[in-house]
């Protein structure tokens, strides 16, 4: 087992495969019984340089119940950074300030920087469209708790998978898992190169359609992301295949009995509202999970578990 | 009778001699390497005839020996180059530019959303692939190739 004490996450590769399943393991003990007093000693800082309701309150939710004090800032206008202060004295002082950083800031590559400049761990909660790891393992613990494990299954992405970085990251984790991806984009949106290179150099398989019904019957994850209208140079492109990417439940007719719906959310009208009431959505849960996660990830971090 | 052809680009006694450079690549060497600000004398050839190459570019650059790392930056650009060190207007060493493996504070970062681009940081990239030359940023994570390479001013 690895002692993940100390140590910063950034990107999804800055784990492996056994510490992300010691995470996930973590998370189910927290799962069972959430309100532990483990960190009433740590003070966690939560930096969001850009809003960010769900995350921000998750990781503020996960450090409460486990007794730790928060402080930080939700609109960076309301700081110094607004003076023009750069994120490297920022985050110099907020980590005399305290035991654990969760960061997120639009600018790419900031979290990775904000880890070199900093004495306390940092976890990064979004650097823009680079990288979002504890989206991906709320996924991934969604993923194996709804399954029962993480191997040999057959994940369905849906929507923007193009720009989509959960997709993206998504993809590479569940190659460590043999899965078997069923991409469903429109033309404009689909995996990008890079992606499907890390899924051939993984030995596995990817099979692309355009319309939903195609991946009903193999699927055992449809992984919906949206479909966003500024995504497209053609609005009259938009308009033709917006409704390719829409789950409602009247195409749920001969999925497999165990397969969920997931959603990294907000969901706008990707998912008809009476797919919620359908035993396959998942995605607020799969919301509530990303709690226990974060509560691993921090106990991990912070030497308590 | 001496058979020797003339020299275009007269020999130096000391120095570096950076030989079979693709001609539309001549002055970004000259400013990897920093020459516009070098006091003293640097020669400049291109356009020359070659045999490696139908036109060459050559620069000769005295009193300079230059490092490793300044070397490896021309492969990035010119990877066939041979450097030559002059003694006493003998060569004492041939070199070869070789891509390093990891590169700081001298690419730029073409993600304009990097936040290199936003904060006075020197930039780091990890070398994916030497033969085509694909770069990854170390913070954005994004990829530079040959096409859209730039280097820090």
């Amino acid at each position: 087992m690895s002692n993940l004490k100390g140590r910063n996450l950034i990107s999804i590769t800055d784990f492996s495969k056994e510490e992300y399943i010691q995470v996930l393991d973590i998370a189910e003990e927290f799962e069972k019984n959430p309100k532990q007093k483990i960190l009433s000693d740590k003070v966690v800082a939560t930096l969001f340089f850009e809003p960010s309701t769900r995350t921000r309150l998750s990781f503020e939710s996960a450090a409460n119940q486990l007794g730790a004090r928060i402080i930080g800032f939700s609109d960076p206008g309301a700081t110094s950074v607004q003076k023009g202060e750069s994120l490297h004295d920022t985050i110099t002082m907020v980590s005399s300030y305290s035991d654990l950083i969760v960061m997120r800031n639009p600018k790419e590559g900031s979290s990775r920087y904000a880890s070199e400049v900093s004495t306390v761990p940092v976890i990064n909660a979004g650097d823009g469209a680079n990288q979002h790891p504890t989206q991906c393992m709320l996924d991934l613990y969604s993923i194996r708790k709804t399954q029962g494990t993480l191997d040999n299954l057959n994940i369905a992405m849906v929507g923007d998978l193009k720009y989509g970085r959960t997709v993206h990251s998504l993809t590479q984790a569940m190659c460590n898992f043999n899965a078997t991806f069923h991409l469903v984009s429109p033309e404009e949106l689909k995996l990008p190169s890079s992606v499907k290179m890390s899924i051939k150099n993984a030995g596995l398989k990817y099979y692309q359609y355009t319309e939903i019904k195609d991946i009903m019957a193999t699927a055992d994850i449809i992984y919906m992301t949206r479909v966003q209208r500024e995504r497209f140079a053609d609005p009259l492109e938009y308009e033709r295949v917006k409704d390719s990417c829409i789950l409602s439940a009247d195409m749920l007719k001969g999925c497999k009995p165990n397969m969920r719906i997931l959603h990294p959310l907000p969901r706008v009208n990707e998912i008809t509202m009476d797919v919620d009431k359908t035993p396959y959505a998942y995605y607020f849960q799969q919301a509530q999970n990303g709690v226990y996660v974060r509560q691993a990830l921090m106990a991990a971090i912070l030497g308590v578990r | 009778m001496d058979t020797k052809k003339e020299l275009v680009v007269p020999r130096i006694e000391n120095g570096t001699v950076i030989d079979h450079i693709p001609t539309n690549v001549l002055y970004q060497i000259v400013h990897i390497l920093g020459l516009e600000n070098y006091e003293d004398e640097v020669l400049i050839g291109n356009y020359l005839t070659s045999h490696k190459f139908i036109r060459k570019g050559i620069i000769k650059v005295k009193n300079k020996y230059f490092d490793n790392e300044e070397i490896n930056k021309i492969a990035l650009v010119a990877p066939m180059v041979t450097i030559i060190r002059i003694k006493n207007y003998e060569v004492i060493e041939k070199l070869e530019a070789e891509i390093p493996d990891h590169i700081d504070n001298f690419v730029k970062c073409m993600n304009p959303r990097c936040i290199t681009n936003h904060e006075a940081i020197p930039t780091k990239f990890d070398v994916i692939d030497k033969k085509s030359l694909k770069l990854r940023c170390h913070y954005c994570e994004k990829f530079v190739t040959k096409d859209t390479i730039r280097f820090c001013e």
